[in-house]
């Protein structure tokens, strides 16, 4: 047997996705890890006694348990820093308000986190542009007209834009919108970008 | 280019591990061949192949990289890491020959990562090691390159399982520019697309219903 084999595992999950996915957030894993911590701590604290009372013979085994904890250590908080990660390209990817299958994945704490990226975010758009704010999720893509053509791709009920007028957005409906309302509808695939 | 928003923290360079990266991490996670050069009082239970309760000056076994990193010291009286074949004369020997010949994720698959690790536990080959990898990097990159953008008119299937991971990457970088330069030529560099985040997540949705 090896230590740290469970924290490698967590790292093995991420890696694996990629893409960017964000997995459910693996709270047994972790819990087994930092089980695995103390117990390597309270043996290390034993030995350390028994080395300062003469047993000098003990020091390789407390270096080599101290490794592990370091190990452990690294692991899981490269785990939960590319966690981190991945939640936070959800902001520019998708959008500020999370669907529920992803924001299942998240613990109690990743989803505070969120939160305060959002108000940060937020807070800084609203600084730049000349005191008017600038959205700067919007227009990745360098636009190229004020209006696009797009295509619904699934139902998503009325749509109201800056005249006043009302869409009515069901699957498969064509329409003819201003860029800056649908983009992030596009970025969450409830519409698509038609090119003439 | 699809423009990504989930940037991971890449893998170190040269002899450097960066402390966040997953890649890293899974690399240090390959196992060498070592010798004990101390008695590690019990924690016999590491060599699968004894029943003692403590671990034994000389036993030869297997330790992963990280655990070996730690433990080295140049002073010698708690370690001896063993060259893994491939960075042996051997290999070596090889790889200068013809390095387009080897199979090295079979090898590896973290050949280059692993070998610049190598380097840590003072060998006396140490240079050579360290030419080889940079000699065969040289000798192997220019194929890799000019298969990633020609990735529309051959097969590179079988090019591709020979890469190591380093490789493997530069690969789907290459081809990552090539998809995207393909696409500013056909005018749809400025279509909005769904974020693949997205896509993912429905597809996983769509077969976890199924399941």
């Amino acid at each position: 047997m090896m230590f740290c084999e469970k924290a490698v595992e967590l790292v093995r999950e991420l890696q694996r996705l990629s893409d960017g996915q964000l997995p459910a957030f693996n709270e047994d894993g972790l819990r087994q890890v930092l089980q695995e911590m103390e117990s390597l701590y309270d043996q290390n604290q034993a030995d350390v006694n028994e080395a300062k009372a003469g047993r000098t013979d003990f020091i390789p085994s407390i270096k080599l348990r101290h490794s592990c904890l370091l190990r452990n250590q690294r692991c899981v908080t490269a785990y939960l820093y590319d966690r981190l990660l991945r939640i936070r390209a959800l902001r520019w990817e998708y959008g500020s308000v999370l669907p529920a299958n992803v924001r299942f994945h998240m613990c109690a704490e990743e989803v505070e986190w969120f939160s305060q990226y959002k108000k940060s975010l937020a807070s800084f758009m609203r600084s730049i542009g000349g005191g008017e704010g600038l959205d700067i999720t919007q227009d990745m893509k360098p636009p190229k007209s004020l209006y696009i053509q797009v295509r619904c791709i699934k139902d998503h009920g009325e749509f109201e834009i800056d005249d006043g007028t009302v869409i009515l957005l069901k699957k498969n409906s064509q329409h003819f919108l201003p860029r800056w309302k649908c983009e992030h509808l596009i970025r969450q695939g409830v519409l698509e970008h038609v090119l003439s | 280019m699809d423009a990504q928003s989930y940037h991971p923290v890449p893998p170190g360079v040269g002899t450097e591990e960066n402390f966040l990266s997953l890649d890293d991490i899974l690399l240090s996670h390959q196992r060498l061949p070592v010798r004990t050069e101390c008695a590690f009082p019990r924690l016999g239970f590491l060599d699968r192949s004894s029943d003692s309760e403590d671990l034994p000056e000389g036993t030869k076994m297997e330790l992963p990289l990280w655990l070996s990193k730690g433990l080295y010291e140049r002073k010698r009286r708690v370690l001896s890491v063993e060259l893994p074949k491939v960075y042996k004369e051997g290999w070596r020997t090889v790889f200068t020959a013809d390095p387009n010949v080897v199979n090295l994720h079979k090898m590896g698959p973290y050949y280059y990562g692993l070998g610049s690790q190598m380097l840590h536990f003072d060998s006396p080959e140490n240079p050579d090691i360290a030419q080889t990898l940079l000699q065969t990097f040289i000798g192997r990159f220019r194929r890799v390159m000019d298969s990633s953008q020609n990735a529309y008119n051959e097969d590179t299937s079988t090019l591709l399982e020979r890469l190591d991971c380093l490789e493997k990457a530069l690969f789907q970088s290459g081809q990552s520019g090539l998809n995207g330069f393909q696409s500013w030529e056909k005018g749809r560099a400025s279509q909005l697309t769904a974020s693949s985040l997205v896509i993912n997540y429905r597809k996983r949705k769509m077969a976890d219903v199924q399941a």
